[in-house]
């Protein structure tokens, strides 16, 4: 059985701006992280939730980095720094956000901080698909792919954005990795 | 674990419209390759493998019906269309699924017509999934990858779950991309585009050509009246670096790690492998990531080549061409030269194949690696 250790979720109308929204988030967090100043939104909002996910957890210190994945969907794809990126080219084409218009590099950014080097996949739905996750995630853990899974759902579009992570692990636990708690967490916004 | 057949394959792409002719020109050592001089793409001339102008009206005669499908939608569907009449595999059966692979889908559209709130579904990849999908019937909701340059590659390893967790027993796996000036422009301001068409693993590489392609799988956990030889996928993994967003690992030793898991899942031995498709995009780092991978798994010995010289790099459909290229070689017992390839230019002694080999190909690792730090293995068979 799969069970669900921790989970975050957050999200809502910026009302004109994220930045700060996500700012303030990271300063209450008492973070210190210089890379997040260069993030995208995307990786922003996926990172903080990340933070907040794995804060106090003890539950993957024992587990090799290899065993631990993240697997992550949205609606929007990397559609809010696509945008920003083709106003730069108008003037000079900048590496800096490019590299920021796909939307597996939040992956690679929680992958970095907490040096995690299993299983890497981006799914994109419309809507969050808790039945997919319960699947997919549940048949890594279950055929010992992962030992644990960072899995959910991080999307943006201009003042709009939502996240919603889940820490998966086999063996114990008290809250079922199922497509209804799953559900249920993803309708109930914390911060 | 399941058995998982390929039992249908195509490739579209400016060397051919099916995988026969795509690999006829491969044997002649033809490139998609050319140099462009086009303002609307780039300031400077550029080189890269890309459709020619007679696309749009060559799919409008291959897909009646479909004028409401995006050129790049219209790519998916005319190479699914191809590789469905390989097989029986039936997209109206509640058990098959479609999974889409692409990076940027529909995104060009938005240099043209700018950001609006009409062009936002227009642009989802899950819309022009649907859009696809709804063409051939599918029953069931489509399914979209979209991981850097493995999305082709995680395509065929979660096709494969799919039909393994039970739930599914056919997959269409389908990647296309298309490369506009958002593209190219991006390679070009990391400073990533080759001022020559690429080569891959050579002393003088000077980074990647882009290309446009579209390609389809088609995966079953039952044989089909299928061609002889049998392909199958055995197993596949992905991992991250976790090191760096835009360069590779400096040892190798993540992708390394994946490649040897793969082998031990299904019990088969480095020294089995007959033939492995690196990436090899002709960057110098992702080269020499990869030569450091394949050394640290003892596969020195093992025949190596990247298809970036005949394709360019074709982002989200790169996996599945050169996928289908690698199982096409095992049926034909022939490993491709590495196009620009002339002197080895990476530091650890692998095997760069650079001619014509003829070589029973029994078991063959196809790998890709992408910006995000993400890397993919898979592992095919041939069961004469």
């Amino acid at each position: 059985m799969n069970y669900i250790i921790s989970s975050c979720t957050i999200g809502g109308d910026a009302g004109g701006d994220l930045s700060e929204r996500l700012l303030s988030l990271y300063h209450s967090l008492k973070l210190d992280y210089p890379k997040f100043y260069k993030m995208d939104q995307l990786s922003k909002l996926g990172w903080l939730a990340s933070e907040i996910l794995l804060k106090d957890n003890t539950a993957l210190s024992t587990i090799p980095s290899e065993d631990i994945g993240i697997v992550l969907s949205n609606a929007n794809s990397s559609l809010d720094t696509d945008i920003k990126y083709l106003d730069t080219v108008a003037d000079i084409a900048s590496p800096a956000v490019f590299v920021y218009t796909l939307p597996n590099i939040v992956i690679g950014e929680i992958s970095i901080r907490n040096k995690f080097k299993g299983e890497n996949a981006f799914f994109i739905f419309d809507r969050f698909d808790a039945d997919f996750l319960e699947l997919y995630v549940g048949q890594l853990l279950d055929t010992s792919v992962l030992k644990a899974c960072i899995c959910g759902w991080v999307d943006v579009l201009a003042d709009n954005y939502k996240a919603c992570l889940f820490l998966v692990t086999r063996g114990q636990g008290e809250t079922v990795f199922s497509k209804e708690n799953m559900d249920k967490f993803f309708r109930e916004e914390k911060v | 674990m399941t058995d998982i057949f390929v039992v249908s394959d195509n490739i579209l792409s400016p060397l051919g419209w099916t995988t026969d002719e795509n690999f006829t020109r491969l044997k002649d050592s033809v490139s998609g390759i050319r140099r462009h001089d086009d303002a609307a793409l780039s300031p400077e001339p550029f080189y890269a493998a890309l459709f020619d102008a007679a696309l749009d009206r060559e799919l409008a005669a291959k897909l009646p019906g479909a004028g409401d499908l995006t050129r790049f939608e219209q790519l998916l569907a005319a190479s699914i269309r191809q590789a469905l009449e390989g097989c029986s595999v039936d997209p109206a059966d509640p058990e098959t699924i479609l999974i889409i692979s692409s990076t940027k889908g529909n995104i060009p559209l938005l240099e043209v017509s700018g950001p609006g709130p009409e062009l936002k579904d227009k642009i989802s990849l899950s819309d022009s999934a649907k859009k696809v999908a709804g063409y051939f019937h599918f029953i069931n909701r489509p399914l979209v990858v979209s991981n850097a340059c493995i999305s082709g590659v995680l395509g065929i390893i979660t096709g494969a779950r799919l039909i393994r967790s039970g739930r599914y027993k056919h997959a269409v796996v389908a990647g296309a991309d298309l490369i506009s000036k958002f593209v190219l422009s991006g390679f070009q301001s990391f400073q990533a585009v080759s001022p020559e068409p690429c080569r891959p693993f050579d002393k003088d590489r000077t980074g990647i050509s882009l290309g446009e392609a579209a390609a389809t799988m088609i995966l079953s956990g039952e044989r089909d009246p299928l061609p002889y030889p049998l392909i199958k996928v055995l197993d596949g993994l992905t991992g991250n670096d976790a090191n760096h967003i835009s360069g590779p690992s400096r040892t190798g030793s993540e992708l390394s790690y994946i490649i040897q898991k793969v082998l031990q899942n299904v019990s088969v031995s480095t020294s089995e492998i007959d033939f492995i498709s690196a990436h090899g995009t002709a960057t110098a780092y992702n080269d020499e990531m990869e030569a450091k991978a394949i050394d640290l798994a003892g596969m020195n010995a093992v025949p190596v080549n990247s298809l970036k010289g005949y394709y360019g790099h074709t982002l989200g459909a790169a996996g599945l061409v050169e996928s289908i290229i690698t199982i096409t070689s095992m049926k034909e017992c022939l490993v491709l030269p590495t196009l620009g390839f002339l002197e080895h230019g990476v530091t650890k002694p692998i095997h760069i194949n650079s001619s014509l080999l003829q070589k029973d190909l029994r078991y063959c690792l196809k790998t890709a690696s992408g910006f995000g730090g993400c890397n993919a293995a898979v592992l095919f068979s041939k069961t004469t």
